[in-house]
């Protein structure tokens, strides 16, 4: 498999979110708004992308029986990492973001990867893997948040479409984000038959 | 390479050395970030304290008072005045308070002027419905459709105009404006309780605190 397969294979045919369905959480509960969605999915990439490379170029230092805990370990690394350099730098995000970046360690889509992929490729091939599956979240989580941001309060990215009282409010709660998610689901299964 | 076999002593070298590696990384990012990190957090503040009191000249932050009560030996900050002087002259007050609202933690720094009416407030940390509670970051404020700017705790407490008070709640979050009414309440309490003894920095002082804050 090239690169570019594997590239594509994050976002299209693997998708994280519409096919394998993964890390379901984060993409309920922080995609409440299209910038939060997006937000969070390119804080997961990042995290994704890191880890892919350093667990592939370990892979075969860390025996089978303790790879868990170990993948587990460089996971949670990055994600403090990130968690202490967002507070530092983009305070505005952490805010909104905060309570979701810790989650980030527990997100099925890292140690998926890192088992089903990282573990048993080189690292060029896990970067663009991460890249891949990263950018394929990060372009679902955008997309459900901005469908339930229009859909609740009338704005997409903060730019008004129409008046927020016209909006669904239970789009921005929690049962708005299955509703969306499974029409959204449902559309992406359908296109890709035809 | 082949692939390290698992035995226990290979297992154990590998797990302490990949945790070992990455503690010394974060401790070194944590370093690195944590002067950034304070100065956001204080510029945060700042930002919350201006938008709160009159025009002050001098540092409230440095002149703050901490207010605590003990429980189970363990020391809980209750509430932190910040006074804010143009000069010698007290302007205002803001004080940061907190209570149970229907999410979590409701966190808020309220503004007083000289004369202990509302002047404005902040709605620092919140874990309130978005599109719903979460309104409570400006509705209360003047502008907004439950407007709390100039009214006085003092001659009332206040309420949402259900318990029968003045304040108009957030549509469909009642229990979030109470709550945040509630913190108002007693962040007057706060300042009242701190405006007879002069704030010298660092006085603490002891007010009694119960957890009587559910969410109804």
């Amino acid at each position: 498999m090239n690169n570019f397969k594997v590239l594509m294979n994050g976002i299209v045919k693997e998708n994280p979110t519409f096919v394998l369905l993964l890390g379901m959480c984060p993409t309920l509960g922080t995609t409440s708004s299209a910038v939060n969605g997006m937000g969070m999915g390119l804080a997961t990439a990042f995290v994704l992308i890191c880890s892919n490379v350093v667990i592939s170029s370990i892979k075969n230092l860390i025996p089978d029986m303790v790879r868990i805990p170990a993948f587990v370990v460089v996971i949670a690394s990055f994600v403090t990492l990130l968690q202490m350099v967002m507070q530092a730098y983009v305070p505005a995000l952490y805010a909104t973001l905060g309570l979701f970046i810790p989650l980030i360690v527990v997100n099925c889509i890292l140690l998926g990867r890192a088992e089903a992929f990282a573990a048993k490729n080189n690292p060029l091939a896990s970067l663009f893997d991460g890249v891949g599956m990263g950018l394929g979240f990060t372009i679902a989580l955008t997309l459900l948040g901005a469908i339930r941001e229009l859909l609740g309060t009338g704005k997409v990215f903060n730019f008004i479409i129409f008046p927020e009282g016209y909006g669904m409010l239970v789009f921005v709660l929690a049962p708005g984000a299955f509703i969306a998610l499974g029409y959204l689901i449902a559309l992406i299964n359908r296109l890709k038959k035809a | 390479m082949k692939k390290l076999e698992s035995s226990l002593k290979n297992m154990l070298l590998v797990l302490t050395g990949v945790t070992a590696l990455s503690v010394a990384l974060l401790a070194y990012v944590n370093e690195l970030t944590k002067e950034p990190i304070a100065n956001a957090n204080a510029k945060a503040l700042n930002e919350a304290l201006k938008s709160v009191v009159p025009s002050f000249t001098n540092n409230p932050v440095a002149e703050c008072d901490t207010i605590f009560s003990e429980k189970d030996g363990k020391k809980i900050v209750d509430f932190i005045v910040y006074p804010a002087k143009d000069g010698e002259k007290v302007v205002g007050t803001a004080v940061e308070s907190k209570s149970l609202g229907f999410g979590g933690e409701l966190k808020v720094l309220v503004g007083f002027d000289a004369e202990g009416k509302i002047y404005n407030y902040s709605l620092l940390a919140h874990s309130e419905t978005p599109g719903l509670g979460s309104k409570a970051a400006d509705w209360f404020k003047e502008g907004g459709k439950g407007s709390i700017k100039g009214m006085n705790p003092g001659e009332k407490p206040l309420a949402v105009s259900k318990d029968g008070g003045e304040v108009d709640a957030i549509t469909a979050s009642t229990i979030t404006s109470r709550a945040f009414l509630k913190a108002v309440n007693a962040a007057y309490e706060a300042y009242k309780g701190n405006g007879s003894t002069n704030a010298t920095s660092g006085a603490t002082q002891h007010v009694e605190h119960t957890d009587s804050v559910s969410a109804n």
